[in-house]
């Protein structure tokens, strides 16, 4: 492998860094974490003329080397260490045409690491329409480096930027400002204190407040022949420095940026009075985020049920077409549903980012954080959390992923922690359900109960996530910036080739990232719910068949066969006497008895699968948790449902199908069994008010999506949070799913 | 006469004033907000914070209370475009 060349970029937010990136890289790039830490670290390769390739690092983005958080510590620990695999050979300045006074503050600072220095101009599209010139030759002379005027827009000035990294060693590596002025003695004895270092790097090392060098800053503390200053004189001389650079800066850019004011007023300004109005900027944010929830909620289930069938006929396939046995089993029942309760969500992730990247891109979302900003501020969320916790209305999963635009750590965690909370739409069905067996049917001011009913349900979801935000905002000892600054970029048309790379690699990084740990929860949940230690589920057949050989099919499947051979027998009778067939009685004794074989068949295996579930792993922990679950009004059966929810809550419904032995997924066959169920314990129906509320309160509450555990471990890097979300959002479920039962009982 | 980026209406104009040297989040100093440079309020959000700011050329959002902090010179009969 020939030499690579590394080269870091670096920029301001908002200035296009990630669109050179991208162009630089194309699909060769991979996005990941810095080890141990939650800072996103992408890179790239790009081929360079002469056949040189580089190795291509897209910082975090920063206003300057003195850094206030972990993301930009990133940035200035690379450029500082040499000994880092990374450490640039060069480093690539983005700036904006439009910012280039503020972009080159960092300019200058990373210049003076006498690390060799690209400058980018970005942007240069808007130059006419903003009435910008720039004399570029007289800007490279002054400012000791080579510039790249680039449109990523319009793809231009691209090769020369690949001309300029290959050619790198022909760059200048002296400093720009000589910052010593501002305190000479200081900086001298820094100096002769440690002769070898460069006095910038070790300025830098002694003022951040990110601790990213704990050795040389102790050493330099230590040092004894060195006096050492205090904070606020250290701020001082930071604040003179950056006086000093602005100087530097303008005198070159009065000499070499022209701006003609006319032209530069417009559109931003007329945007941002509409956008940020009191009154139409909440109007268009809410159309906005009424848009997301339709797209993730309603326009993503048409590719969902796709997919859901699509995987459910492959998993007949293989049953079908290979011999049946334990791997058949793991492969139909084990792997392809884990897989195919994977692929299920990208509908939906891809809808959210879709939207998520086109108000990044644009610019609007920092309006957003604007608007919102008060409003949230009390609840230590940012005003970026309201499309995370309104998303998770649709889907916890998308949701989490989205909190990555929060820059701040604190207020992302909290909003990754709460989000869960919010009703997504996995426990509608089981809230469906359940209303419609408990609540009656009434009206009360023309509202109907079971409806009135569902709504509180949302609203406690919001509430819990609100109320659950004030209290982690006091308990989590965070430190994190305590002051807030947010640029308001300009806005721009999103460019495509951007989005669609968002969206790619939102996908790719959850079908990757979260979805081995989905895939290994639902396979060991497939082998619990279809395996047994005990002799009952060996024999699970052959008990059955005794069973209905000598006390006949259970009264419920006995019952609706005969309604069902009745209403064949009507509609059958019906047809004859309207001549749609002409057939004699005894055809019709056959056909009749020829659908009693099959009923009763389909009855038997339906009970062979409930005995089955109930002797599994899983029957026996549902049983064994019987005790911990009764005091809320439930009974083993529930207690196995709730386990097996644990793959996704919807999965609820389907398993006291099972239970109950009710082929059919219909629902209303399904109600009717639950409605006919009694509870052994009080012989009072099961499924009663008291129970029926705190089973909504349970699941309203509980942790119960082993999805949105895999990607919160992946957003946090750590399972010590999904782990906390667990213990406490179950627990606090059943302590009011408990409180609620006792009381109405 | 005297006044701070939080009294400013919008589309006023002031300079601002010298302030104590360790008095200000040195990112704010970065982004411009420097003794001598214009700032122009553009926007005020609803609930009066925050505030939506152009200083030095950087369009920025700070929160009422540090923009209380900020001291200006008002710029008088500021012309409004």
């Amino acid at each position: 492998m020939s030499k690579q060349i590394n080269v870091a970029l670096i920029g301001n937010p908002n200035t296009g860094k990630t669109s050179v990136f991208n162009q630089l890289t194309g699909l060769n790039q991979k996005v990941g974490n810095y080890p141990g830490i939650t800072v996103e670290k992408k890179e790239g390769i790009c081929k360079l003329p002469r056949g040189v390739k580089a190795h291509i690092i897209d910082l975090p983005g920063t206003y300057s080397l003195n850094t206030t958080s972990l993301d930009e510590s990133v940035a200035v620990e690379l450029l500082l260490n040499k000994n880092d695999k990374d450490h640039p050979d060069v480093a690539i300045v983005i700036s904006d045409v439009e910012n280039l006074k503020r972009n080159l503050l960092l300019f200058t600072q990373i210049k003076d690491l006498k690390i060799p220095t690209i400058l980018v101009i970005n942007m240069a599209d808007r130059m006419v329409r903003k009435g910008i010139t720039l004399d570029i030759e007289l800007m490279e002379k002054k400012l000791d480096t080579k510039i790249a005027l680039v449109s990523t827009r319009k793809k231009t000035g691209i090769e020369r930027l690949k001309e300029l990294i290959a050619d790198y060693k022909n760059l200048s590596i002296a400093p720009n400002v000589d910052t010593t002025v501002i305190a000479p003695e200081y900086f001298k004895s820094l100096q002769e204190t440690f002769p070898n270092e460069n006095l910038h790097k070790l300025w830098l090392v002694i003022t951040q407040d990110v601790n990213f060098m704990p050795l040389e800053k102790k050493l330099i503390k230590d040092t004894s022949s060195f006096n050492t200053k205090s904070k606020s004189e250290l701020k001082r001389l930071q604040q003179k420095e950056t006086i000093k650079r602005y100087q530097f800066i303008n005198s070159i850019l009065k000499e070499t940026y022209k701006v003609d004011v006319n032209a530069a007023k417009g559109l931003k300004a007329t945007l941002d009075k509409i956008l940020t109005h009191k009154i139409f900027g909440y109007l268009i944010f809410f159309v906005v985020l009424l848009t997301i929830f339709q797209a993730i909620y309603d326009w993503s289930s048409i590719p969902m049920d796709f997919i859901d069938e699509t995987f459910v006929s492959a998993s007949e396939w293989v049953k079908d077409s290979f011999p049946p046995g334990m791997l058949t089993n793991l492969i139909a029942e084990g792997i392809l549903s884990g897989i195919g309760g994977i692929v299920i969500f990208i509908p939906q992730i891809a809808f959210l980012f879709l939207f998520i990247s086109l108000l990044e891109e644009s610019g609007y979302m920092s309006r957003v954080v604007f608007l919102m900003d008060r409003v949230m501020r009390p609840f230590g969320l940012s005003g970026k959390s309201i499309v995370p916790l309104i998303s998770g209305t649709a889907c916890a999963i998308p949701a989490v992923m989205a909190t990555r635009t929060i820059e701040n750590w604190k207020e992302r965690l909290i909003t990754i922690l709460v989000t869960p909370f919010t009703t997504c739409s996995a426990r509608l069905p089981v809230y469906l359900i359940i209303i419609a067996l408990v609540i009656p049917e009434g009206r009360f001011l023309g509202l109907g109960y079971q409806a009135m009913t569902l709504m509180l349900l949302y609203l406690i979801g919001f509430g819990a996530a609100i109320l659950s935000a004030m209290v982690l905002n006091k308990v989590l000892k965070i430190k994190s910036r305590t002051f807030f600054v947010m640029e308001m970029p300009n806005y721009k048309l999103p460019l495509i080739k951007n989005v669609a790379y968002t969206v790619w690699e939102k996908t790719k990084s959850f079908v990757f990232g979260a979805g081995k740990i989905i895939l290994a929860i639902s396979i060991i949940l497939w082998f619990l719910g279809s395996n047994g230690f005990t002799e009952k589920y060996e024999n699970a057949d052959s008990i059955i068949e005794h069973r209905i050989q000598t006390e006949g099919l259970s009264v419920f499947n006995q019952e609706s066969i005969a309604n069902n051979l009745e209403a064949y027998k009507i509609a059958l009778n019906d047809s004859i006497a309207k001549k749609v067939y002409t057939i004699g009685p005894e055809q019709v004794k056959d056909s009749i008895h020829r659908l009693d074989k099959e009923l009763f068949e389909k009855a038997k295996h339906q009970e062979i699968a409930s005995f089955k579930l109930e002797n599994s792993y899983i029957g026996n922990m549902g049983k064994a948790i019987e005790p911990m679950v009764r005091p809320l009004g439930y009974d083993w059966k529930i207690g196995i449902a709730l386990i097996t929810s644990f793959a996704a809550r919807e999965v609820f419904v389907s398993t006291l199908a099972t239970i109950y032995s009710v082929g059919s997924d219909e629902e209303h066959t399904i109600k009717n069994r639950m409605a006919a169920e009694m509870n052994a314990n009080t012989n009072k129906p099961l499924f009663n008010l008291a129970s029926g509320i705190s089973l909504l309160l349970f699941y309203a509450f509980a942790m119960q999506c082993m999805s949105t555990l895999a990607i919160v471990k992946r957003e946090t890097n750590s399972w010590k949070w999904p782990a906390a979300q667990l213990v406490f959002m179950s627990l606090f479920a059943y302590i009011v799913a408990l409180v609620a039962y006792q009381i109405l009982k | 006469m005297s006044t701070s980026i939080a009294h400013l209406k919008r589309g006023q104009k002031g300079v601002i004033r010298e302030f104590p040297d360790d008095f200000l989040p040195i990112k704010l100093l970065e982004l411009g907000c420097l003794p001598g440079n214009e700032v122009e309020l553009v926007q005020v959000a609803p609930f009066k914070d925050p505030l939506y700011i152009n200083v030095n050329g950087s369009h920025i959002a700070i929160r009422r209370s540090m923009a209380l902090k900020i001291e200006l010179d008002l710029i008088e009969d500021t012309p409004d475009v």
